[in-house]
């Protein structure tokens, strides 16, 4: 929307004065990212741009930050250990999550208002109730400070947003396909896998994807219930802030951001093929 | 339904668990089960009677060998602080025969022992639910002759952290609004070939790590940080601005986090009003700012009730980022409720604070649920 060329000098004025005001919005969305990805870089054990930084001498940068973190042994254990736990997480989350999202979207499913209730309130709970909660009842049950538990909690806090995701792709489902598969002598695995999962696996891929991701950043309940061998890569960054913050915690930081915006593109990606296969333009 | 099932085994049985703990008082009746029974049926007036005494010298003395007398210490310095080492104290130096009565002999070791107050608090202790923690999150006891009332100021700290919480979050929606409502309606004006790719802009720093936003934010805005260097070489300021580790920088990080959450519901009404309802509005002679207020403002007001509510929801129970960027000050329920779990272990008042704070939530999201629907809930 351009300025219409019959507008006065003060429209004009507001008119970039109010894009002046986005960009800076957008600035600020942005900045931290924009700080720390070349900080990383530094050759200084500093958070500041150095002058040698500032004046593009390449004796400024270096990669000792990375490779600091390529040979600590507590880093890359918690690597293991966030993509063990993310992994397990998003599979029970995403197994759980379709099959509920499946059952929710039969029209003559009894309570479905109370059971959606049910099933997305992990995301509306404050984190730190679910990991307190969690807490109590997992040392009670001997699943504090166990792979086991902490996958358990994360699938619990990943299933909402599969639960979603596919549900939202089921919304343009067409029924009579599986009938057709049906009448066709299909059995209702075989339908299922053949017809129905093709079909809504956009929508269950993006919600693995948040899944993953969701347990992938996850510090509070880890937090609560790991012990030092379980520790994952935020809850690394978590003791790195608190105590030395160190600049290995921006190279960190910077692979994060690489991989969030990888999976971002990702996930763009789906959403455009899913709206694609449904025939919706934009 | 499989997830159903997974779902109320662990997340809504431990939150359940939780709740109970807040009310839960069953420390004294597991190590001192007779002596539970006799205060139960105590009148409550002055010390009482020797042989219900002589029953908690038993007990007492067989806990302390049991080990089992931790959590009644605990309990009743929860209740009223210094009473752990009092009960510790006497355990240890109990004598095996009593001095007169044992009445005496324990008013011998401490004096307190001889005064109503600490036998009151032993039958307070022993009723099998308490108000004690849900009292004392709102800074009420129950004074000596049971009721109600408020506590002495020198002591209420917990509704000043009920407030700051509830104005932490109040500034922070505010300000995702006022930032959140000129961007989202910039996005939803431009043609979907530039919104689109600015839309993921929105979104980048949603999907980036909180941790990596929290610490990129302490490094912007420490002393030697790009702002402050910025500052100093405008010549703005003449010192380093103190930007962290205080609520400034609560506020802006957490605006900061928050923002996708309010700029996503808008962005969606937004792009369901047609533009001609403005162009008409302002070929009818309305000035541009009247066409704003009176025709394009009404139709957002779904999508600025929906973000409000969600960036509110979620500001209340946050804790990550306080507690990276904030001071001490700053705290919000949710590093009480982390403190009271691992580091004092006075696990009544964590879930107590808990209740409160998954209460206020669950009657903003109810609220939520009516005004927008949770089917609606949407991720970008």
């Amino acid at each position: 929307m351009a300025v219409p060329t019959y507008a006065g000098p003060l429209e004009r004025t507001w008119y970039y004065a109010f894009r002046f005001i986005c960009a800076l919005i957008f600035f600020f969305l942005i900045a931290p990212i924009l700080v720390v990805v070349p900080l990383s870089f530094n050759a200084e054990p500093y958070f500041t741009f150095t002058r040698e930084m500032l004046t593009f001498d390449p004796d400024g940068y270096s990669l000792r930050w990375y490779r600091d973190f390529w040979t600590s042994d507590s880093w890359m254990s918690s690597i293991r250990n966030s993509f063990l736990i993310a992994t397990g997480a998003t599979v029970v989350a995403t197994v759980l999550g379709t099959l509920a999202a499946l059952g929710l979207s039969r029209s003559h499913m009894p309570f479905r208002a109370t059971i959606m209730g049910i099933l997305i309130s992990p995301m509306i709970v404050p984190l730190i109730i679910s990991a307190a909660g969690m807490f109590f009842f997992y040392s009670r049950i001997g699943l504090a400070q166990t792979y086991l538990g902490i996958i358990l909690a994360h699938a619990a806090l990943g299933t909402p947003f599969v639960v979603i995701t596919v549900t939202a792709t089921l919304s343009g489902f067409d029924y009579s396909l599986t009938r057709a598969a049906a009448n066709l002598g299909a059995d209702p695995t075989t339908t299922f896998f053949k017809v129905t999962m093709p079909l809504i696996l956009p929508g269950v891929i993006s919600g693995a994807l948040f899944a993953f991701i969701t347990s992938l950043d996850e510090v509070v309940i880890v937090l609560f219930l790991a012990s030092v061998e379980q520790r994952t890569i935020p809850r690394e960054m978590w003791s790195g802030i608190r105590e030395a913050i160190s600049p290995t915690i921006l190279a960190v930081a910077t692979i994060l951001i690489t991989i969030s915006v990888l999976l971002l593109v990702s996930l763009e990606f789906l959403r455009r093929r899913n709206e694609r296969l449904r025939g919706i333009r934009e | 339904m499989p997830l159903l099932a997974f779902l109320l085994a662990f997340m809504v049985l431990p939150i359940g668990g939780m709740l109970r703990l807040a009310i839960s008082n069953g420390e004294l009746g597991s190590a001192m089960p007779a002596t539970t029974e006799a205060l139960r049926a105590w009148d409550g007036q002055g010390v009482p009677p020797e042989a219900v005494v002589a029953g908690f010298a038993a007990e007492l003395r067989a806990a302390r060998e049991a080990r089992a007398l931790g959590p009644v210490a605990q309990r009743l310095n929860n209740a009223h602080p210094g009473d752990r080492s009092l009960v510790q104290g006497a355990a240890r130096r109990l004598p095996d025969e009593p001095d007169g009565d044992w009445r005496a002999t324990l008013a011998g070791i401490d004096e307190a022992w001889g005064e109503p107050r600490i036998w009151r608090s032993l039958q307070a202790a022993s009723a099998p639910w308490t108000d004690l923690y849900l009292l004392q999150a709102l800074d009420l006891e129950r004074d000596a002759d049971g009721d109600i009332a408020s506590v002495r100021d020198d002591r209420a700290i917990y509704r000043s952290i009920l407030g700051r919480t509830f104005l932490i979050s109040l500034v922070v929606t505010l300000a995702c609004l006022a930032i959140g409502y000129p961007l989202a309606y910039k996005l939803a004006s431009l043609p979907p070939r530039i919104a689109n790719p600015l839309t993921i802009l929105v979104l980048l720093p949603f999907w980036t790590s909180l941790l990596v936003r929290s610490a990129a934010w302490i490094v912007v805005l420490q002393r030697e940080g790009p702002i402050n260097e910025a500052l100093l070489a405008l010549g703005i300021v003449d010192e380093p601005v103190q930007l962290v580790f205080n609520r400034i920088g609560v506020y802006i990080a957490m605006t900061h986090v928050l923002l996708p959450f309010m700029v996503l519901p808008l962005l969606s009404v937004m792009r369901s009003i047609p533009p001609s309802h403005m162009r008409a509005a302002l070929s009818l002679g309305a000035t541009p700012l009247e066409a704003f207020v009176r025709v394009y403002l009404p139709q957002t007001r779904a999508g600025i009730g929906a973000g409000c509510l969600l960036v509110f929801i979620l500001a209340i129970g946050y804790y990550i980022t306080p507690a990276l960027v904030g001071g001490a000050a700053d705290q919000m329920i949710s590093y009480f409720v982390a403190f009271f779990t691992i580091q004092t272990v006075n696990w009544g008042m964590a879930a107590a604070l808990g209740s409160i704070l998954l209460a206020a939530t669950l009657v903003l999201y109810l609220i939520y649920a009516r005004l927008v629907g949770i089917d609606r809930l949407r991720l970008g």
